[in-house]
């Protein structure tokens, strides 16, 4: 077999449209997690992304459906933050209970309002390369909002150490809404590309397991927006790899999918330079409680 | 089992709850809330056959409901049981399809190479935790995919069957026997009933029942006790992965009869978590919520069917049960005059 039938220019475009949901997603995770609020709903909120993006480039215009499914996202993070900061729910649980809201709803609405369970009629979206230009700039955007703004500083301090902050007139509770509306938004951007720009319909569960891609990208990059854009790049590259090796026999695709998986858990237990989550992760701050 | 009964008012509330807010969703699409539960009940529960469709579902729900349970009684969230059951229910199948044996050796055999192997793929993640101080539930989200892409490559490549459907039919004599003829209920269900006793058995009359319990109360505390954190998170997280590993045996072993080409998760194991959350971690409560979510599953289908109501109104009453059983405080504001002590949980202990 001839290597350049693999490895040549299409190769990078496909790993680039593929790791363009894993930068804003992962980018979101890493909001959200350093203020302290863990959101395995990534995956739901990318979902409900897809979806009402398509709803609302199908009734109006792409803009429309971006616009649209930002607002479904940023509420739903709300509902995320809502349970996690002040009912101090158990955010993975909650986390959960939205992923399965997102499949519910979704297919529900997919039968009710095009009477079909597999997927939507086309929609016009954009170009793929608006989306990955936009992706490079909320990265930069956001590792200098983390690194070099009083805001960043305190985002990063409520995750660590909470209790410091209240005791210094940080509103943590604001923060952490603020963050946790930030990864919504930022997933539900994500998902908006699924199916207004990766594709041009939504298809029933497109986000498959995209989400928790993220989640293995943002600890892969330790935390760092700019550390989360190479893993989401290496990661939709094993992706893209995999799509052309299959059926080829070389190296079986089942491998290069699971990558990202094996990857994040040698990164966690410290084979190749530890990686350390914020301090208060999933932990709901309560003033009454002395430490 | 039930001491407590007033422990499941939350749980039955949220349930009754969840049923009127989704049915708001039904009247929103133009069609009557009550046509349509009436269907999702007769779907579930209308005759024998439904109802063995039913306890069919429930099978390996109480697994990975048990399973879910277990793990958080000793303080440990495992998020693994998609992972698990594809683990155990390939090995299961494995030894299905691979030897030949009398039925009454082949099939405890095949249960317990499942029970087992699905018990070293979650002691990993534990052992992760115990040593190295890794969350669990990172760990087992990981160990899920991972599972899902390991299966599928060992069902298309080295034990691909000649049809493609798969991996090949697993023998007849390692088939579970029905339990109803004419029924897809197979025996799994009394086997369930056993585990659900013992696990209860474990956690109430034990030594090491006693341990899960101290370590789910305070790590600290367990540990002055001389309790081993390291062989006990270890333990806690095998014994948990083994009970979903035993969910994907019985599906393989008494449902499919092989193990599919195509594979994704089956959602058992998410379902778990929702199941031992509803049966507030308590076995004879895991039973009951079990029962509540295999009729959803299996009600959805015949509601979809009579009353052109899509199925997947059932995931979204699946999260709003779950969102109201653990913040109980949103029953209390949309329902005033309810006033009991707050008792949120928080299942993540700080390292």
């Amino acid at each position: 077999m001839n290597l350049s039938e693999i490895f040549n220019f299409s190769l990078i475009y496909s790993a680039l449209r593929l790791s363009i949901p894993l930068i804003l997603a992962s980018l979101g995770g890493i909001f959200s997690e350093l203020s302290g609020v863990v959101n395995i709903a990534l995956e739901g909120i990318m979902l409900l992304g897809a979806f009402f993006g398509m709803l609302g480039s199908y009734y109006f215009n792409p803009l429309a459906g971006i616009i649209l499914a930002v607002i479904i996202g940023s509420l739903t993070a709300l509902m995320h933050a809502l349970l996690s900061i002040k009912y101090r729910t158990d955010q993975i649980v909650s986390g959960i209970a939205i992923n399965i809201f997102a499949v519910g709803l979704t297919n529900f609405l997919l039968f009710l309002l095009f009477k079909q369970s597999g997927h939507s009629p086309e929609v016009k979206g954009f170009s793929w390369i608006i989306y990955a230009v936009l992706a490079f700039i909320l990265v930069i955007l956001g590792h200098f909002i983390l690194f070099y703004t009083p805001l960043g500083l305190r985002i990063r301090a409520v995750g660590e150490h909470p209790r410091a902050c209240d005791t210094l007139g940080i509103n943590i509770y604001k923060i952490r809404y603020l963050c946790v509306i930030i990864s919504g938004i930022l997933a539900a951007f994500s998902g908006a590309y699924l199916s207004l720009g990766h594709l041009s319909s939504f298809t029933r569960e497109m986000s498959a397991g995209r989400g928790f891609i993220a989640i293995a990208a943002m600890i892969f990059g330790k935390w760092k927006p700019i550390g989360a854009l190479y893993a989401s790049l290496f990661f939709g590259f094993a992706d893209a790899l995999q799509l052309r090796l299959m059926g080829k026999g070389m190296i079986p695709p089942e491998f290069l999918n699971s990558l990202p998986y094996i990857f994040t858990m040698i990164v966690l237990a410290g084979v190749i330079g530890k990686a350390h989550p914020p301090a208060s992760i999933g932990i709901p701050y309560n003033p009454e409680e002395g430490e | 089992m039930l001491k407590n009964w007033k422990e499941f008012f939350i749980p039955i509330l949220a349930i009754f709850l969840a049923l009127i807010l989704a049915g708001i969703f039904i009247i929103l699409s133009g069609k009557n809330p009550l046509t349509a539960y009436k269907a999702l009940y007769l779907g579930s529960f209308g005759n024998i056959y439904s109802l063995s469709e039913t306890l069919l579902k429930t099978i390996p729900l109480i697994l990975t409901g048990l399973s879910v349970a277990f793990a958080f009684r000793g303080g440990l969230f495992n998020i693994g049981g998609e992972g698990q059951f594809l683990i155990g229910g390939f090995t299961a199948g494995f030894v299905g399809f691979t030897f030949s044996l009398p039925s009454f050796i082949h099939i405890p055999l095949a249960l317990l190479a499942g029970f087992l192997a699905a018990s070293l793929y979650a002691a990993l993640a534990g052992y992760l935790k115990a040593r190295l101080g890794v969350h669990e539930v990172i760990n087992t989200i990981m160990l899920n995919w991972i599972a899902l892409y390991l299966v599928t490559y060992l069902v298309n490549n080295p034990f691909k069957d000649l049809s493609g459907m798969g991996s090949p039919l697993i023998k007849e004599s390692a088939l579970l026997p029905a339990l109803i003829p004419q029924s897809r209920l197979h025996i799994g269900l009394l086997i369930v009933l056993i585990l659900t006793f013992i696990v209860w058995y474990i956690l109430k009359y034990t030594p090491w029942g006693y341990e899960v319990k101290a370590l789910g109360f305070s790590p600290k505390a367990a540990e002055y006790g001389k309790i081993n954190l390291v062989k006990n998170i270890v333990l806690i997280l095998a014994f948990s992965g083994g009970l979903a590993g035993i969910a994907g045996s019985m599906e393989y072993l008494g449902v499919l009869g092989r193990i599919p080409s195509t594979l994704w998760f089956s959602g058992y194991g998410f379902d778990g978590i929702a199941v031992a959350l509803v049966g507030k971690n308590n076995p004879a409560g895991v039973v009951l919520s079990s029962l509540l979510f295999g009729a959803l599953r299996t009600g959805g289908n015949i509601m979809q069917r009579d009353a052109q109501i899509s199925k997947d109104i059932v995931g979204i009453i699946q999260a709003l049960v779950i969102i109201l059983v653990v913040a109980p405080e949103i029953i209390r504001t949309i329902l005033p005059f309810l006033k009991r002590k707050s008792e949120n949980i928080c299942l993540i202990n700080n390292p």
